[in-house]
């Protein structure tokens, strides 16, 4: 009988073959690129560079617990302790340049695109400095109106167009259109199955437990041109679906009791414990601003769309944007509560974090909790506290279950 | 008789309410979570209340220790003990600013004294009752007597100092240039007041205000708060066992509905 492969199997195989054949491309003499995680990667698809992802790495190094090294490298260099944890990862990682958590090859391009955050520049600029490498900087500035203006979509419309002239003297070959049409295509196929998986979660209950989209991130990140990218999207989703309709919820050993969405990015360094202490009040985080971050879709072929598409980057839009969003979230997924992660690391997000949680409480009446953390420095981090917290939410969410019941109650009667 | 046991970092309260929902005793003790000093309060609050550890009928556990102590049929958040504590003092409340020893909150109550809504301090010491600590140390008096000693002050000095380590050298550099211990105490009371109004701010307040936790003895904190927030802010009966007084509560209520389900059925 023919043992089918699953889409968490085929997740460990191409991430493990992601690095493997990036390493190998670097031992072959090819060139080899770090880029930021929402960049038209598509660029580069089209020339077959391979591609690695710093991010990503540093969330697997944080994830396994090495960060530390790293964090104390950059640091011990001059780096302040107050910019991004992935940033500091990274910056020690390319003087270390090895991880027991695993390696990545050193790059001869950086690929930056700022519409996720400001702090890439200057990471990406230093590396870029420092290594005496080229930089194919993408500068999006911030959309401060609510729909993206003309001018932002010309701006990266050239930027584009530049990069793409620079990419063909850098690796000394044509850019091949009609490859870029197909990679086009795909990537926009793989950030439809990826929206179409994580929105199988709206079902009560969520046949998805968001921890695992937080592993799934890593190919949207990874592999979003790649054929191998849909597939695992495809196939999860497919798995999803199948679950979604049987009825089946989250976890075999207990029942989804609250569901709530997770804002920000993942506690990479105590993930097991972030996930445990909701697991154990069967509270199942079932969204986040992440399905919307990789939805990056244009028509293949537009270069406008496509421009437009990484403009309109989530991170980059504005206040109403962000808030009706997430309103939204609560809603589509019939959302109890909302946890903020406060991340040391990510100003972007915790610059408005307090205006967004306003608005959502006026706007949902769903009951929300901030705590204190990052992404990968260990340190700012209080197990404690988090339990507290997650506590006190689930003692409010309790409070407007039993209010609904009552109140259920009291309508029959009526 | 009911019992709610609020174990804190610096202090363990211990609250106990007879049959007829009533305070019969309450106890603090100096010592928080990890010493003797839960079974401490423990033992000084079932001696004033006359009681034996067979006539409780069951027991809620609050505060960072909560985890910790075994005996207790359930475990709730400080959050929900304040809130219900302050409900069961005090009916018109509807805002609770509790300082503590390592965390400062500020909860909205709701209908019966539920949680709508709160704040905490972040992972800081900033406007907690340790910043106070730290503030009596450096001015060299104890901290019962801060209070006073701010309370003679003349000349507003402002402490800008968020950060207790940061706020500690501003305070000793400030001596150093001259300054009267009194109006750098009132510096000090007047630096947590502005911190927490900003989280009153945050979680939209309205009155009345209480204030709980140790922090709330210092009656020079209380008015200052006051001030700050342009509302009379009062200190709540018994502050520092209103989170205990709050699980005393919620252990009456618990027992009290297994007892009408047991009926029913």
């Amino acid at each position: 009988m023919e043992n089918k492969i699953t889409s968490k199997q085929m997740l460990a195989d191409l991430l493990d073959s992601h690095y493997r054949s990036a390493l190998e491309a670097k031992a072959a003499g090819k060139i080899v690129a770090w880029a930021t995680s929402i960049c038209p990667q598509e660029l580069l698809e089209t020339l077959d560079i391979d591609v690695v992802y710093p991010e990503n790495h540093a969330a697997a190094i944080g994830a396994r617990k090495h960060a530390s090294e790293f964090i104390e490298q950059a640091e011990g260099t001059g780096y302040s302790s107050d910019i991004c944890s992935y940033a500091r990862v990274n910056l020690g990682y390319a003087d270390i340049r090895h991880s027991e958590a695993g390696d990545i090859p050193m790059p001869d391009l950086i690929f930056c695109c700022s519409n996720i955050c400001n702090t890439v520049i200057k990471w990406y600029e230093n590396l870029a400095k420092t290594l005496k490498i080229p930089l194919i900087l993408f500068d999006m500035p911030f959309n401060h109106t609510f729909e993206i203006p003309e001018h932002s979509v010309a701006y990266m419309r050239g930027q584009i167009d530049h990069a793409i002239c620079k990419l063909e003297e850098i690796t000394k070959k044509r850019f091949d259109y009609d490859k870029f049409g197909e990679v086009m295509e795909l990537s926009n196929q793989t950030c439809e199955w990826w929206k179409k998986a994580t929105d199988l979660a709206k079902a009560e209950p969520s046949p998805l437990n968001g921890f695992d989209m937080f592993n799934y991130m890593a190919i949207i990140v990874c592999m979003r041109g790649k054929k191998e990218g849909r597939e695992v999207f495809r196939l999860w989703h497919d798995e999803l679906k199948e679950k979604a309709d049987l009825g089946i919820g989250p976890w075999k050993d207990r029942e989804e009791k609250y569901r709530v969405m997770w804002d920000g990015i993942a506690c990479w360094p105590h993930l097991s414990v972030t996930y445990k202490t909701l697991k154990k009040y069967g509270i199942n985080m079932v969204t986040s601003t992440y399905p919307e971050s990789w939805n990056i879709l244009y028509e293949k072929n537009d270069r406008n769309g496509m421009a437009a598409a990484y403009s309109a980057n989530y991170a980059n839009r504005n206040l109403d944007y962000g808030t009706g969003n997430v309103i939204k979230l609560v809603r589509d997924f019939r959302l109890d509560g909302i946890i903020y992660h406060s991340n040391r690391s990510c100003k972007l997000m915790d610059f408005r974090q307090y205006e967004v949680q306003r608005r959502i409480e006026a706007a949902t009446g769903v009951p929300s909790v901030i705590f204190d953390g990052d992404q990968t420095d260990p340190r700012v981090f209080s197990e404690a506290q988090y339990e507290t917290r997650i506590q006190a939410l689930l003692e409010m969410m309790e409070n407007n279950k039993a209010e609904r019941q009552e109140q259920c109650k009291n309508s029959k009667r009526a | 008789m009911y019992l709610g046991i609020d174990i804190g970092s610096s202090s363990s309260k211990v609250a106990i309410l007879n049959a007829r929902k009533e305070l019969a005793a309450t106890d603090v003790v100096n010592m928080g979570t990890g010493t003797a000093g839960p079974k401490a309060a423990l033992e000084n609050a079932l001696r004033a209340a006359g009681a034996a550890r067979e006539d409780i009928k069951y027991i809620v556990a609050t505060g960072y220790g909560r985890i910790n102590f075994g005996e207790a049929d359930q475990q709730i958040t400080e959050i929900s003990c304040h809130a219900k504590g302050v409900s069961h003092l005090m009916k018109d409340v509807e805002t609770v600013i509790d300082i503590g020893g390592q965390d400062a909150k500020v909860i909205k109550i709701g209908k019966d004294g539920k949680v709508k809504n709160f704040v905490m301090n972040e992972k800081c010491a900033a406007g907690t009752g340790r910043f106070l600590e730290v503030m009596a140390r450096v001015l060299g008096c104890r901290i019962e007597e801060l209070s006073d000693l701010a309370e003679r002050s003349v000349h507003d000095i402002p402490i800008s100092s968020v950060c207790t380590v940061f706020a500690e050298s501003e305070v000793i550099s400030r001596l150093a240039s001259g300054a009267a211990r009194e109006d750098v105490a009132k510096g000090a009371h007047n630096a947590i007041a502005k911190r927490i109004m900003g989280m009153c701010s945050r979680v939209g307040y309205e009155p009345l205000l209480a204030m709980t936790g140790g922090v709330a003895l210092n009656r020079n904190m209380v008015k200052l708060m006051g001030i700050e927030l342009g509302q009379p802010v009062i200190a709540a009966p018994y502050p520092q066992a209103v989170g205990a007084i709050g699980a005393a509560v919620f252990a009456y209520e618990k027992s009290e509905r297994a007892a009408e389900r047991a009926a029913e059925a």
